[in-house]
C-alpha cells in the first residue's frame, strides 16, 4: 500500500474519495484521540464496579438480578448492528447509491433501538425488585456502569438519525462522508465496551 | 397552584438566604456583621463589575467589536488572549481572598474576625480558582497563542471546538463568581472530598456550586487536549519533525496527553458525587455499601498528573527564556524532550502519595514513595540543563529572565520538600499541616505561576505590537518573590510545629510570630498584583515609544518570532520550511529571514462561530439550573446544547478566503516596515530605540 491509501489505519475511504480522504487525516484522528479519553472513563467505571461487586448492603446481587437470555439477546443485537454498520460503511466507501448506505444505516438504527428497549425492560425489571441505585453502592456502580454505555447508544442512535437526514439535504459530500467514518468508528468502539460489560457484568456475575 | 407553589417552581430553592448579608440582619452580632460586609463587599465587586462592565462597553460602542472580533472569533490567538484575561481576572480574586485567609491566621490567636464557615469558603475557592480557573486558563491561553505560530500552522485543528473549550471554561469561572452573590460556595476544601460534601452533611449549594463549576471546566479541558494533541501531531510545517518543536511545544503535547488521560477521573468523581447527592446513588456515603476511598482514588488519578500538567507548560516557557535571553541555544535539548516525557508518564503512578495515611499497607506506600521520588530526576535533569544553557552566554536579565531565575532557586527548594513528603513515614508526621501547603505553594507558585507570568512577559509585545513596562515588571517580579518566601517559608516551620492546614484559630502562642511574617509576604504578594496591574496600565499609556511592530523585540529563535507583532490572523503568508531546531536564529545568521515570497496564495481561514458562546450561556445556565433545583433551566441549557450541536453540522460554508493579494500586500507592508526601522542591539533591548527588529549579533 502507498503511504496515500494507508493514510489513518481501520476504516477508511480510500484515495478514491481525495478531498474527503484527506480531510479524515486530521478528523478521524481527533475522534481516535477522543475515544482514547472516553475509554478511560468507561475503565474507570469497570473499575469501581469491580471494586464495589462486594457492597451489596445485604441487598441482592448480581446472582439474584441478571438474566443471562436477556443480556445474550442484548449482545446479539449490538453485534449484528456492528455487522450491518460495517456494510454501511462498504457501501459508502466503494460509492454505490446512497439509498443503500441509508438502508444499512437504517437498520442499524432499528438495531440499536431495540437494544435500548430491552435495557431499558431490563432497569425496570431491577427497580420493580427494589434493585434500584440508592439500594447499595453495587448497584450504584452498576447503575453508573451499564446506562452509561446506554447513553452513549441514544448519542449514537441520535447521530445516525442526524446522519441521514445529512445523506437527504446534503447528498454524500466530505463532511458527511468524514462524520460518517467517525460515527462508524463511535458505533463499534460501543460494540467493544459492550463486550467488556457482557463479560464483567453478566458473565463473571452469574459465573461467581 | 398557588404563588409560592409557582416560585418554588421557578426559583428551586433559592430564597433570600442566599444573599450574603441576609443572616447578619437576621441575626446582628459583631461577628456575623463582620462577615457580611466582608462577603458583601466581595458580592457589591462583583455586581459593580456586571453593571460597568456593559455600560463601559455600551459607552465606547463597543458591542459589536467585542462580539464580531473576540467573542465569536475561533482564532487561536484571540481566543488565547481570552483565556489569559480569564486567568488575570480570578487571579486578582484568589490573591485577595489568600491575603484574607493570611489576615485570619495572623489574629487568629484565640478567635480571629472570620467565622469557620467563611474561612472554610476562602479556602475552598482559592484552591479551585488556582487551579482550575487561573493555572488551567493562563496555560491553555499561552499554548493556544504560541504554539500554533511556533510550528507554523495557520490555527488549531478543530478552532470551533476551541472555542467552545473556552466557552466551558468561562461558564464554570461564571459560576464561582456567581456563588460569591447567591451564597454560599462550598466548605470541602478543593479536593472535595465525600463524606463531607455528601448529602447527609451538606444538603446546601455549596458542593453542587463546586461540582458543576469543576465539571464544566474539565470536560472543556478535556476537549482542549485533544485539540492541541491533534493540532501538534498533525498541523506542523513541513520539516518540523518531532524533534525539530521548540521545547515548549514537546510540553504542550505532553500538557495535552495528560489533559486526555487526566481529566476522564475527575469528571467520573465529581458525577459520581452528583448522582450521590441528586438521585441518592451511594458511591461515596457513609451508609448502603458507600466508599470514599473510591473518590480518593479517582480524585488524585485526576489530582497528581494535574500538578504535572500545570508546571509542565512553564518548564516550556522557561526553556523559551533561558534559550532566548542567553543567545545560546538550549543545552540538552533532547535530555529535556526525554525528561519531559519521563515526567508526563511517571506522573500517572504515583497519586497515592497524596493519601500514605489512609489505610494502606506499608509496602504499598513504599511503592509509590519511591516513584514519588523518581520524578525529582528528570526534573533535576532540567535544572542543570536550563543552567548550561545560561553558561557562557550573554546573559540578559529582562523580567521573564528574572521570573526565571526566582523559579530555579525557589523551585529546587519545593521540590526538595517534596522529597521529605514523598517518604511515607515523615509524611504521617507533617500529612495535613502547614508544612504541606508551604511545600505545594513552593511548586506551584515559582513553578507555575512565575512561569506563566514570565511567558506573559514574553510574548505580550509579540500578541500587542508593544512591550510592557519594564521598571513595574521588575517591581512586581520582586514582590512576588519576595513576597512569596515570607509568606510560605514560615509555614514549613508552622506545620513542624503541628499546626494543621485550614485552621480558622488557634490557641497556640508560638505559632504567631510565623502566621505575622506570613501575612507581611501575602501583603508583598497583593502589591505585587497590584504592580502587574500598574504595569499593564502604564504600559498602555506608554505603547507608542515601545512599540515592536517588526515582530522581534527579543532577538528570538523560533518560528513565532519571524511574524509581525500583533501577527496577521493567517500567521504566515506562506507556510515556513524548516530544517533547523531555531529556523528564525538560523535564518537571521545567514540573512535569510525578512524575505518576500515568491508567490502568494489564497489562504483558507475558519468562519467566526457563536457556537462557543452558546455553550458558554447554555452551560452556565444548566449547571446555575442544576444548583439551585430550578429544573426547568437546567432542561433549557441542556436541550440548547444538544440543539446547537446538531445545528452546527448542518451549516455548510464554515469557511472563508483571504486572496492572496491581501496577504502579499499585508506581508509587504511589514517588509517595509522591517526595511524601515533600525536595527536594535541588546544593549538598547529594553529603550525605546527597540523597534523589534534585531542587530545581526557578531
Amino acid at each position: 500500500m502507498s503511504a496515500e491509501a494507508r493514510k489513518h489505519p481501520g476504516i477508511n475511504l480510500g484515495t478514491a474519495h481525495a478531498e474527503a480522504h484527506d480531510a479524515a487525516e486530521v478528523v478521524v484522528f481527533g475522534f481516535w484521540v477522543f475515544l482514547m479519553s472516553d475509554l478511560v472513563l468507561f475503565g474507570l467505571l469497570f473499575a469501581t464496579y469491580v471494586v464495589m461487586l462486594g457492597a451489596t448492603a445485604g441487598g441482592p446481587g448480581p446472582k439474584e438480578l441478571f438474566d443471562i437470555k436477556s443480556a445474550g439477546t442484548e449482545t446479539f443485537i449490538l453485534l449484528t448492528s456492528s455487522f450491518t454498520f460495517g456494510m454501511a460503511s462498504l457501501a459508502l466507501k466503494y460509492g454505490r447509491h446512497p439509498l443503500r448506505l441509508q438502508f444499512w444505516l437504517a437498520v442499524t438504527l432499528i438495531l440499536g433501538l431495540i437494544f435500548l428497549g430491552f435495557e431499558i425492560h431490563d432497569f425496570i425489571a431491577m427497580f420493580e425488585r427494589n434493585a434500584g441505585p440508592s439500594r447499595s453502592g453495587f448497584l450504584s456502580a452498576f447503575f453508573a456502569l451499564v446506562p452509561t454505555h446506554g447513553l452513549h447508544v441514544t448519542a449514537g442512535s441520535i447521530w445516525i438519525a442526524v446522519m441521514m437526514v445529512q445523506v437527504v439535504v446534503f447528498g454524500v459530500d466530505t463532511p458527511v462522508k468524514t462524520r460518517i467514518l467517525r460515527l462508524g468508528l463511535f458505533w463499534h468502539f460501543l460494540d467493544i465496551v459492550w463486550v467488556g460489560i457482557f463479560s464483567v457484568v453478566y458473565l463473571a456475575g452469574l459465573a461467581r | 397552584m398557588t404563588i409560592s407553589d409557582l416560585l418554588h417552581l421557578l426559583l428551586g430553592r433559592l430564597s433570600w438566604d442566599a444573599l450574603p448579608f441576609w443572616s447578619a440582619i437576621q441575626d446582628p452580632t459583631l461577628s456575623n456583621i463582620v462577615n457580611a460586609v466582608i462577603a458583601t463587599g466581595a458580592a457589591g465587586l462583583v455586581v459593580i463589575g456586571a453593571i460597568v462592565l456593559p455600560l463601559i462597553i455600551t459607552w465606547y460602542g463597543k458591542w459589536r467589536v467585542l462580539w464580531s472580533e473576540w467573542l465569536t472569533s475561533v482564532d487561536h490567538k484571540r481566543i488565547g488572549i481570552m483565556y489569559i484575561v480569564l486567568a488575570l481576572v480570578m487571579l486578582s480574586r484568589a490573591v485577595i481572598e489568600a491575603v484574607l485567609m493570611r489576615s485570619q491566621q495572623a489574629f487568629g490567636l484565640g478567635g480571629g474576625f472570620l467565622s469557620p464557615e467563611h474561612f472554610s469558603q476562602l479556602f475552598t475557592t482559592h484552591g479551585s480558582i488556582m487551579i482550575f480557573f487561573m493555572a488551567m486558563p493562563f496555560l491553555t491561553g499561552l499554548i493556544n497563542y504560541v504554539v500554533p505560530l511556533q510550528i507554523g500552522a495557520r490555527d488549531m485543528s478543530f478552532p470551533v471546538m476551541n472555542s467552545i473549550s473556552l466557552g466551558l471554561t468561562a461558564a464554570g469561572a461564571g459560576l464561582v463568581m456567581i456563588s460569591l452573590v447567591l451564597e454560599k460556595f462550598s466548605t470541602g476544601g478543593w479536593s472535595g472530598y465525600p463524606p463531607y460534601t455528601e448529602m447527609a452533611f451538606n444538603p446546601g449549594v455549596g458542593p453542587d456550586y463546586w461540582i458543576w463549576a469543576v465539571t464544566l471546566s474539565s470536560i472543556g479541558t478535556t476537549m482542549t487536549g485533544i485539540n492541541f494533541a491533534v493540532t501538534i501531531y498533525k498541523e506542523r510545517a513541513p520539516g518540523i519533525h518531532l524533534f525539530r518543536m521548540p521545547l515548549f511545544c514537546w510540553t504542550a503535547l505532553c500538557t495535552s496527553i495528560i489533559m486526555i488521560f487526566a481529566m476522564p477521573p475527575l469528571t467520573v468523581a465529581t458525577l459520581m458525587l452528583a448522582l450521590d447527592r441528586y438521585l441518592d446513588f451511594h458511591f461515596f456515603t457513609n451508609d448502603l455499601g458507600g466508599n470514599l476511598m473510591n473518590y480518593v482514588n479517582l480524585f488524585w488519578l485526576f489530582g497528581h498528573p494535574e500538578v504535572y500538567l500545570v508546571v509542565l507548560p512553564a518548564f516550556g516557557v522557561y526553556s523559551e527564556v533561558f534559550s532566548t535571553f542567553s543567545a545560546k541555544r538550549l543545552y540538552g535539548y533532547k535530555s529535556l524532550v526525554y525528561a519531559t516525557m519521563a515526567i508526563a508518564v511517571i506522573s500517572f503512578t504515583v497519586w497515592l502519595h497524596h493519601f500514605f495515611t489512609m489505610g494502606q499497607s506499608a509496602n504499598i506506600n513504599a511503592v509509590f514513595g519511591i516513584a514519588t521520588m523518581l520524578i525529582g530526576i528528570p526534573t533535576g535533569v532540567k535544572i542543570y540543563d536550563w543552567m548550561l544553557t545560561m553558561f557562557r552566554g550573554r546573559v540578559r536579565f529582562t523580567v521573564p529572565m528574572l521570573y526565571a531565575l526566582a523559579f530555579v532557586m525557589l523551585f529546587v527548594i519545593g521540590g526538595l520538600t517534596g522529597m521529605i513528603l514523598a517518604n511515607p513515614t515523615i509524611d504521617y508526621q507533617v500529612h495535613n499541616t502547614l508544612f504541606l501547603v508551604a511545600h505545594f505553594h513552593n511548586v506551584l507558585i515559582p513553578g507555575t505561576l512565575f512561569g506563566m507570568l514570565a511567558g506573559y512577559h514574553f510574548w505580550f509585545p509579540k500578541a500587542f505590537g508593544f512591550r510592557l513596562d519594564e521598571r513595574w515588571g521588575r517591581i512586581a517580579c520582586a514582590c512576588w518573590a519576595v513576597g512569596f518566601m515570607l509568606a510560605f517559608f514560615p509555614l514549613y516551620g508552622l506545620g513542624l510545629l503541628g499546626m494543621p492546614r485550614r485552621t480558622v484559630a488557634y490557641f497556640e502562642p508560638a505559632y504567631l510570630p510565623f502566621t505575622l511574617v506570613a501575612l507581611a509576604g501575602a501583603g508583598l504578594v497583593l502589591c505585587a498584583l497590584g504592580s502587574l496591574i500598574v504595569q499593564l496600565w502604564v504600559s498602555i499609556r506608554k505603547r507608542e515609544e515601545n512599540r515592536v511592530y517588526a515582530g522581534d523585540p527579543w532577538n528570538g529563535r523560533t518560528l513565532e518570532w519571524a511574524t509581525s507583532a500583533p501577527p496577521p490572523e493567517w500567521n504566515f503568508p506562506v507556510l515556513p520550511e524548516v530544517s533547523d531546531r531555531d529556523p528564525f536564529a538560523v535564518a537571521k545568521e545567514s540573512g535569510r529571514a525578512y524575505q518576500a515570497a515568491g508567490g502568494y496564495e489564497d489562504i483558507t481561514l475558519p468562519r467566526n462561530s457563536a457556537m462557543g458562546m452558546i455553550i458558554c450561556i447554555a452551560g452556565a445556565s444548566m449547571a446555575f439550573g442544576l444548583v439551585w433545583y430550578m429544573w426547568w433551566l437546567a432542561i433549557f441549557g441542556a436541550l440548547v446544547i444538544i440543539g446547537a450541536v446538531i445545528a452546527r453540522s448542518f451549516i455548510r460554508g464554515t469557511t472563508r478566503i483571504i486572496s492572496a493579494r491581501e496577504v502579499e500586500e499585508t506581508h509587504r507592508r511589514w517588509l517595509q516596515a522591517v526595511a524601515d526601522v533600525r536595527p536594535a542591539s541588546r544593549d538598547d533591548e529594553l529603550e525605546p530605540a527597540n523597534h523589534g527588529l534585531a542587530e545581526a549579533s557578531a
